[in-house]
């Protein structure tokens, strides 16, 4: 998939950092304001997006290739259940908030109620790679007017 | 008595951009005005007092309209056909002319909007959450507390969902990248 | 009057659902009906003049517990957000399945070249 003109180009690379740092932002400070692991996850996907649109298919596999994003997608699913297991163990219940009943933090900081800010890494994280995928697969496809006048399909590229 | 009236005129606008996304035949028309119906809702969700949906909303709207676009239309624009399937048409009436009917009993057999069920029953659990939520969880956020402490089973679920739907997608369109390498060889 | 104006927009997506051939347009109506039956779910839980239910440490919790919005269908409809994006990932991968095999979206033709 090729990628577009030089502004695009040049604008993607100044404004894709800001847009994943707000993702982490969100993420982050899901349990003091609005905003959480499912926002903060698909805004961190939109920066990936952006930079596969502007600078095309390639360039963005090297930064973030199809198993990585795979292996980050199972990694937070499994470490959301191991929280969850966590709490069976030590709280006995399933999913107890078992930091929060031990250490209690101050409450409005950033390190306060307990597994809620891991909850929502692990989540924002399966959200972000699992959108990614999807969007590097899809834009294999293309439809466009082939030569003889009807429309079909192009594959791009091989896919592994 | 504010509130009512900009979600009316909010919620006129919605119907008229749904109108729009339905009748038009142009694909690429179609799918934009499906993406103003989309914010729309998220301003409708600021003004519901619910901004972390707010937030969700127009991000996932965003992805939505990207995805949309850059599978089904690419480069050239696909019309619709013009049929118009009449039979269908006559069974959407008659269901919608039912649906009226009860909807007009359902409707008026609940409260008035703005004055919700947690106000009367003092024993329903998001009163619970509401009074108890800072203490125990320790979040400020309580729709984050009930997300992900009172009611993280249903994150799960809804994590198992979304992976579920991930991976049949990829399946689904993997096969069409092996059957084509495999009919060049 | 809300709610009324709610139903409309559900049915207008059940419209589009049910009787157009093109099959993006069934899953832009199977999105519209996503939308209305999500706004329905908040509009359950809205307060008069409520606040959101986010605490800051300037309220009282009394004063917060009677003027806060309901948490509950909020923390619902975040969930259904998130799976409606899910589910029409997987319809869309579907219909470029489907072009891809029969060259068009028109499910009448598809029905006619599958035989």
């Amino acid at each position: 998939m090729k990628g577009m003109t030089v502004i695009v180009k040049t604008v993607t690379r100044w404004v894709k950092v800001f847009i994943f740092l707000y993702g982490i932002y969100i993420i982050v400070t899901g349990h003091l304001g609005p905003g959480g692991g499912f926002a903060g996850g698909v805004i961190i996907a939109c920066s990936y997006i952006l930079l596969t649109l502007a600078y095309g298919k390639d360039f963005a596999s090297r930064r973030l290739s199809s198993q990585t994003a795979h292996r980050l997608d199972s990694a937070a699913a499994m470490l959301f259940l191991a929280i969850a297991l966590f709490g069976l163990g030590s709280g006995g219940i399933f999913f107890s908030n078992f930091l929060q009943k031990r250490y209690p933090m101050e409450e409005f900081t950033l390190f306060s109620s307990g597994t809620i800010p891991i909850s929502n890494i692990a989540i924002g994280l399966k959200v972000a790679a699992s959108l990614f995928l999807i969007f590097t697969i899809l834009s294999v496809f293309r439809i466009v007017l082939a030569a003889d006048g009807k429309r079909k399909f192009v594959q791009e590229e091989e896919e592994e | 008595m504010g509130i009512e009236v900009y979600l009316l005129i909010l919620l006129v606008f919605l119907i008229v951009g749904a109108l729009v996304a339905v009748e038009t035949r142009n694909l690429l028309s179609s799918v934009i005005s499906l993406g103003a119906v989309g914010f729309g809702l998220s301003i409708a969700f600021l003004f519901l007092r619910a901004p972390d949906l707010a937030i969700v909303k127009i991000a996932v709207e965003v992805v939505l309209l990207i995805f949309l676009i850059r599978a089904t239309i690419g480069r050239d624009v696909i019309p619709g056909t013009g049929h118009i399937h009449w039979a269908g048409l006559v069974i959407i009436c008659l269901l919608s002319a039912g649906l009226f009917v009860f909807a007009y009993h359902a409707f008026g057999s609940m409260k008035a909007f703005g004055s919700p069920i947690i106000a009367d029953v003092q024993s329903a659990p998001s009163n619970k959450y509401l009074a108890e939520g800072l203490g125990q969880t320790g979040s400020a956020n309580i729709v984050t507390a009930i997300l992900l402490d009172y009611r993280a089973y249903d994150t799960l679920g809804e994590a198992t969902v979304l992976f579920a739907a991930i991976i049949g997608a990829l399946a689904v369109l993997r096969g069409t990248a092996r059957s084509k390498r495999g009919k060049q060889k | 009057m809300v709610y009324a104006l709610c139903f409309v927009l559900f049915v207008v997506g059940l419209y589009c659902a049910l009787t157009k051939r093109n099959i993006v347009k069934i899953v832009i109506g199977l999105t519209i009906m996503e939308y209305a039956v999500n706004l329905f779910l908040v509009l359950l839980g809205y307060r008069s003049d409520g606040v959101a239910p986010i605490v800051d440490r300037t309220s009282s919790p009394l004063e917060f517990l009677a003027r806060s919005v309901d948490p509950l269908p909020q923390a619902l409809v975040v969930t259904s957000i998130v799976i409606g994006l899910g589910v029409t990932t997987l319809a869309i991968a579907l219909c470029v399945r489907l072009y891809e095999k029969y060259g068009t979206f028109d499910i009448a033709e598809i029905r006619r070249l599958k035989g």
